[in-house]
């Protein structure tokens, strides 16, 4: 059992972080919370892949006449390539789950699930 | 496989109609509509060309930026997505003349926005068909989610709540696609689906693997309102404004359900589908979702919501085609994916139309209004009658294939619940069309919507005739080629 942590633990952590934001989604009522929930989730996929591209002993991904040529020399480029695009998605859908949230307000004057759902039967009952 | 500019040409004209329609709606917000018209009607243009050419010469690549693959991003197209590219910008095309009025009763200052955002929403879907590359397709697959997100936003007071539970669940999704992704490319080391493919089957075995796909299906599946990741949608369609109801209900799902095809069928070859027993999973949950939908749906009060379960049974319909997995099924789904399209895009217009014309939206309001409204209403029953699956409709042709592939594959109780399903269909269906024709007519002034309007709504409801009866072109010469068992590989992608 402890052989699946020892060498393993950065992946550990991230399924980790995935499940407190998830929990939060899930469980959490107020809608603000769920959010923060979201980007956790999110945070902890883009920890996945750079977890993964990481190298001991290996340097930045830029050519270096003393290391050379040589691959094991340099951290992968491509997941932190691929993450940047990930973190300015992550950065907009919380923009527009902002600009949905405040809108609730307006509307609701609250945030708490339980309390937006209640106004909005009463709402729906003229 | 052809070097063509073609591929990139539909998401290019529609980044740029975005462009174009913003900054031109500043100066007068007139200006939008005729833009996103021009953009549409160019790239409908584009897609049937695209897809005669991909007939005629088989497969188009464009490599962006002239990087080979797989290092570079191809955008690849062979007979399957060019057909759905075309359907993905045809029906927006036709919902958009409906639109021009919609738009300006029901959200007069969000005009310009609704016109953007449909643009980038397309590009999104658009993209999302075309890429070949995996990680590329993540990032399609966000712009449409976020476009979809805000468009579902505008509508009724409740709208924004539900917007925000579908941006929850929708980037839980995609999140859940993008650790697929993950997987694959820590097992691979590639993106592109043609380099994917061909590295997969050494890997059989692989436990990642299994949780690869697993995320993936799962990402897709909420993404496709597969049962039971639907509860999103009911919400976000019934609170939206009916023009972007009518946008997204016909094609939103549709494609995450083309990309699962892609995913399951190129991208995995039969050795691995046999090692991981997705298949089954999808197939018994989307006969469980057609049984849920279609009893949700008979239980409705409320036209718009009982439209949005019956979305539920619908995409799930394609969902057993995919679960199935024989070559006549994933036809039966394709297929499917074009009536669906044609069916529910009709019947969502009819509903926004009599909201605008009379206020109606319950059951028991609609009583006799097809005699105040005969155009819209035919169109309703055409389509609806395509929904319950009468021949020769485009709706009785897909689902006969889709039993012919459950026979196909041996399990009869999948097929059975095909079967009976339209008796579920007909059963909310036929109630209303009883409702509205039965009955004197209310003493009410209304009449059909303007002629921008009723283009579409006669438009789609004949369409639904003649896709029917033209069926076997499409799947003899489009659909057929592209999913014989051979041909399900990538070749040089």
């Amino acid at each position: 059992m402890i052989d699946l942590f020892i060498g393993r633990w950065p992946y550990v952590l991230t399924v980790v972080l995935m499940l407190i934001g998830l929990y939060g989604m899930l469980v959490k009522q107020n809608f603000l919370k769920k959010l923060i929930g979201m980007n956790i989730f999110q945070g902890a996929i883009i920890l996945f892949f750079i977890v993964h591209a990481f190298k001991w002993r290996a340097s930045v991904p830029i050519h270096d006449h003393h290391l050379g040529a040589v691959a094991r020399a340099y951290i992968n480029p491509i997941p932190h390539g691929l993450m940047l695009t990930a973190i300015v998605v992550s950065v907009a859908t919380t923009g527009v789950g902002l600009a949905l949230l405040i809108r609730i307000f307006r509307t609701y004057g609250t945030l708490e699930e339980p309390e937006v759902l209640e106004r909005m039967q009463a709402r729906r009952r003229p | 496989m052809t070097e063509s500019p073609l591929p990139v040409l539909i998401p290019l004209l529609m980044l740029g109609g975005a462009l174009v329609t913003v900054t031109a709606g500043s100066l007068l917000k007139q200006f939008a509509w005729p833009i996103a018209l021009v953009t549409l009607s160019l790239s409908t243009a584009v897609a049937i060309e695209q897809l005669l050419t991909v007939l005629a010469d088989g497969p188009l690549i464009h490599q962006l930026g002239g990087w080979a693959p797989p290092i570079g991003i191809a955008f690849v197209v062979d007979s399957l997505n060019a057909f759905i590219v075309t359907v993905v910008v045809a029906i927006p095309l036709l919902v958009l003349l409906y639109a021009r009025d919609s738009v300006r009763k029901e959200t007069p200052e969000e005009e310009v926005a609704f016109f953007t955002l449909l643009q980038v929403l397309l590009l999104g879907l658009t993209g999302m068909v075309l890429t070949g590359d995996l990680f590329n397709l993540y990032v399609f697959f966000e712009i449409s989610s976020l476009a979809g997100y805000s468009l579902v936003a505008r509508g009724s007071h409740a709208a924004p709540v539900s917007a925000f539970r579908y941006l929850l669940l929708g980037s839980l999704g995609a999140s859940f696609y993008l650790m697929g992704v993950g997987y694959l490319y820590v097992l691979t080391g590639s993106l592109n689906m043609g380099d994917v493919s061909r590295i997969l089957p050494g890997l059989i075995g692989n436990p990642a693997l299994t949780v690869a796909m697993a995320m993936m299906v799962a990402g897709l599946g909420l993404k496709m309102a597969l049962f039971p990741l639907h509860g999103w949608l009911p919400d976000a369609y019934t609170h939206a404004s009916s023009a972007a109801t009518a946008i997204i209900a016909p094609v939103m799902t549709k494609v995450s359900a083309y990309v699962l095809i892609r995913m399951l069928f190129f991208v995995c070859d039969p050795a691995l589908r046999a090692a991981i027993p997705l298949g089954t999973v999808i197939t018994w949950l989307a006969a469980l979702g057609i049984i849920v939908g279609s009893v949700m749906a008979i239980a409705q009060n409320d036209v718009k919501r009982m439209l949005a379960y019956s979305s539920v049974a619908q995409v799930a319909y394609i969902g057993v085609g995919i679960g199935l997995g024989t070559p006549l099924a994933l036809v039966g789904a394709t297929l499917h994916v074009l009536s669906h399209a044609t069916m529910k895009s009709c019947l969502f217009l009819v509903t926004g139309s009599v909201q605008l014309q009379t206020g109606r939206r319950t059951l028991h309001s609609y009583e006799g209004l097809g005699r105040l409204m005969p155009w819209t209403f035919a169109g309703f029953t055409l389509a609806a009658l395509a929904m319950v699956g009468i021949p020769p409709t485009a709706g009785f042709f897909s689902k006969w294939y889709l039993v012919l592939g459950g026979i196909e594959a041996g399990e009869w109780p999948v097929v059975l619940i095909v079967v009976a399903s339209s008796l579920l269909t007909a059963g909310y269906f036929f109630r209303l069309i009883e409702k509205i024709y039965a009955n004197p007519a209310p003493s009410l002034r209304a009449s059909d919507p303007g002629l921008l309007a009723r283009i579409p709504i006669v438009a789609l409801g004949a369409a639904v005739l003649v896709l029917g009866i033209a069926n076997f072109w499409f799947v003899g010469e489009v659909l057929q080629p592209a999913l014989l068992p051979q041909t399900l590989a990538l070749t040089g992608m």
